[in-house]
């Protein structure tokens, strides 16, 4: 009991995240490092969502178009000119970021509804947009990329650990860990300051929040701007990790997944991403490989589930999340976590609504 | 050197209705001036009218000497003019001190870059911004209920917080919508102390809508009445609760 008293802060829960981030390729499979690989890249993408949503309140429904856009760009620029891959990363966020900042304006005069009806538009038409410039794009062939192999002294540290070489897989990993931790980081410092505070003030009364002094609109496109910006990076990430990019791999599903992990994670908070992303990406192949394997289940159920997997099990999950969880997993592990301070210190005082004193302050 | 708030000849339509008809009145700095009238008279339409939320029809605004059509709604407050709801407008998913933080966003410059990098510049402003939140959280008598959600709050407390947020940019001129309303006897006369420590230690100018009667007599200068859009009466506190057109107004024609 004593030691939930004195909880440990938040900074070792985040040490022991990034430990063991940086420690788990080394027991797992390279394989299984790639996909680990692919649910950090949902995380990036879907913390710029998150900041679009879940602080700037405005709905996206075509995040997958901003990942095939900063797909796109890295792969042409690695593919027809020759760039190195490492170094288009950086050029697709940014004109992914400029492209979101632009859609971002004529986006302010749009309703709610409307605005989510126009990022699924956009999030519709790019798969036949990436198709017909066939030349650039490689129209319904793709584009190949050639992954990288990990540096001398990278391989020769996972070696020493391991006692294997490196795989191009692991290296990708741990390029994608980087961007992630920096990326959640920037997102961390931009959510609790000015900035962060200025979209969450809009998000919850733009009239108030104009009143205060803060640019409704400048806000606005900002936030589909760095939206842009996490989205651009992640697609880009995405292609190199699969190694190759068609029009086929930016579906609207990949939108909607984005906006489930958002969602299930929980809404304007920083590890929320990250928990919605591991969601997001290994349910559907949980359950893909877990239901058809119960012989107890009726034949319908997991002949559909074989068919239709991701859509029935995101169904199901997310109507349990609305339910039980309406502000995500991290809102479900806040109030636990609030329910147990509050068993453990005594309840408020009635009189003043005064809590008792927080242990790990006094 | 006109008057810090110039209302000239104001009209607003929505439609047909005529909200506000014509409506001139001076708000010179130091004053408390209450604007009261019954429900309907167009109080708040002219609160919004100053606060760039509506637009005029015809006449001007002119907030120490610039018009108020020249200045976009989120500028208005940066000319040193800030406002509190009729209904309390906070931002119900912040803490406290996070509403008030807003309304410092003003004293602040620092943008997305400074703030994400994060540059000692953004740093120290942040940290000097929470001082100035917390001084006046202090200020109303809050500082216990800093870190709390306001959503969880009563609305006595939550029309502090809005008077804290609205206050802590220093404006020189406050717009008031029902600080009284609402909110049972005792923190009425609470607020009115309250209110009169804001003009005194503070030194705002204060433009305020009410309802509540002895509220506006005890606290204004002067006191503007409105009636379906119309300014029938204005003056001193008592000159106001003589006037014919003022009685008739409230309590009908004898």
């Amino acid at each position: 009991m004593q030691r939930i008293r004195t909880a440990p802060p938040r900074y070792w829960l985040v040490l022991l995240v990034v430990i063991f981030f940086l420690g788990f390729p080394t027991v797992i499979s390279s394989f299984l490092a790639s996909e680990w690989a692919q649910a950090l890249i949902l995380a990036i993408a879907i913390m710029g969502l998150n900041i679009l949503v879940g602080y700037s309140g405005q709905l996206s429904l075509g995040h997958g178009a901003f990942m095939a856009m900063g797909a796109y760009i890295s792969a042409i620029l690695a593919h027809r000119y020759k760039m190195d891959y490492l170094a288009t990363v950086p050029i697709a966020a940014v004109v992914t970021g400029v492209v979101g900042f632009l859609f971002g304006i004529p986006s302010l005069r749009l309703s709610p509804l409307y605005l989510a009806l126009a990022t699924f538009a956009l999030a519709v038409v790019t798969p036949s947009l990436i198709k017909r410039p066939a030349d650039l794009t490689g129209g319904v062939q793709g584009i190949l990329i050639v992954q990288p192999d990990p540096p001398q002294l990278a391989s020769d540290v996972f070696g020493a650990v391991t006692g294997t070489a490196m795989t191009s897989d692991q290296w990708i990993y741990y390029i994608t860990l980087a961007c992630a931790l920096i990326l959640f980081w920037l997102a961390w410092n931009l959510a609790r300051r000015r900035p962060g505070r200025a979209m969450r003030a809009i998000r919850d009364g733009e009239v108030a929040a104009a009143a205060s002094g803060v640019n409704v609109a400048g806000f606005k496109t900002l936030a589909f701007g760095i939206s842009a910006f996490y989205a651009g990076t992640a697609g880009s990430l995405f292609a190199l990790s699969t190694g190759f990019i068609s029009a086929d791999t930016f579906p609207v599903s990949l939108s909607i997944q984005l906006l489930v992990g958002a969602v299930v994670g929980g809404l304007a908070s920083i590890p929320g991403p990250l928990l919605g992303a591991i969601f997001a990406y290994f349910l559907p192949i949980g359950s893909n490989q877990w239901v058809p394997s119960q012989t107890w289940l009726p034949d319908q159920i997991t002949s559909t589930v074989k068919n239709a997997g991701p859509a029935v099990s995101y169904g199901v999950i997310l109507i349990l999340i609305m339910m039980f969880a309406p502000n995500g997993m991290v809102g479900l592990i806040r109030s636990g976590y609030a329910t147990l301070d509050r068993r453990l210190r005594g309840a408020p005082d009635p009189k003043t609504g005064q809590m008792p004193p927080d242990p790990q302050t006094v | 050197m006109g008057a810090l708030l110039e209302v000239k000849d104001l009209s607003v339509r929505f439609g047909g209705v005529v909200a506000l008809d014509r409506v001139s009145f001076d708000v010179e700095a130091g004053q408390v001036v209450a604007l009261i009238g019954p429900n309907g008279a167009g109080k708040t339409t002219l609160f919004n009218v100053i606060t760039r939320v509506y637009r005029a029809s015809h006449g001007t605004v002119l907030i120490d000497g610039n018009p108020v059509q020249s200045i976009r709604a989120h500028n208005v407050i940066r000319h040193g003019l800030a406002r509190t709801f009729q209904n309390v407008a906070l931002f119900r998913s912040m803490t406290v001190l996070d509403n008030v933080l807003v309304g410092d966003h003003v004293q602040t410059r620092s943008g997305w870059v400074q703030a994400s990098i994060p540059l000692p510049a953004a740093v120290t402003a942040e940290s000097a911004a929470r001082k100035r939140a917390l001084e006046m959280i202090d200020f109303v008598g809050l500082s216990t209920h800093a870190e709390r959600p306001v959503a969880a709050l009563p609305f006595g407390i939550q029309k502090r917080v809005e008077l804290a947020r609205a206050l802590v940019s220093r404006p020189r001129l406050l717009l008031l919508d029902e600080p009284a309303g609402g909110i049972s006897h005792e923190e009425v006369d609470a607020m009115a102390k309250l209110l009169r420590r804001v003009h005194t230690d503070l030194g705002v100018t204060m433009l305020l809508v009410e309802h509540h009667m002895a509220f506006v007599m005890g606290i204004s200068d002067r006191v503007v009445v409105l009636d379906f859009g119309k300014k029938i009466a204005e003056g001193s506190p008592a000159e106001v609760q003589r006037n014919p057109a003022v009685i008739e107004a409230y309590l009908g024609a004898a």
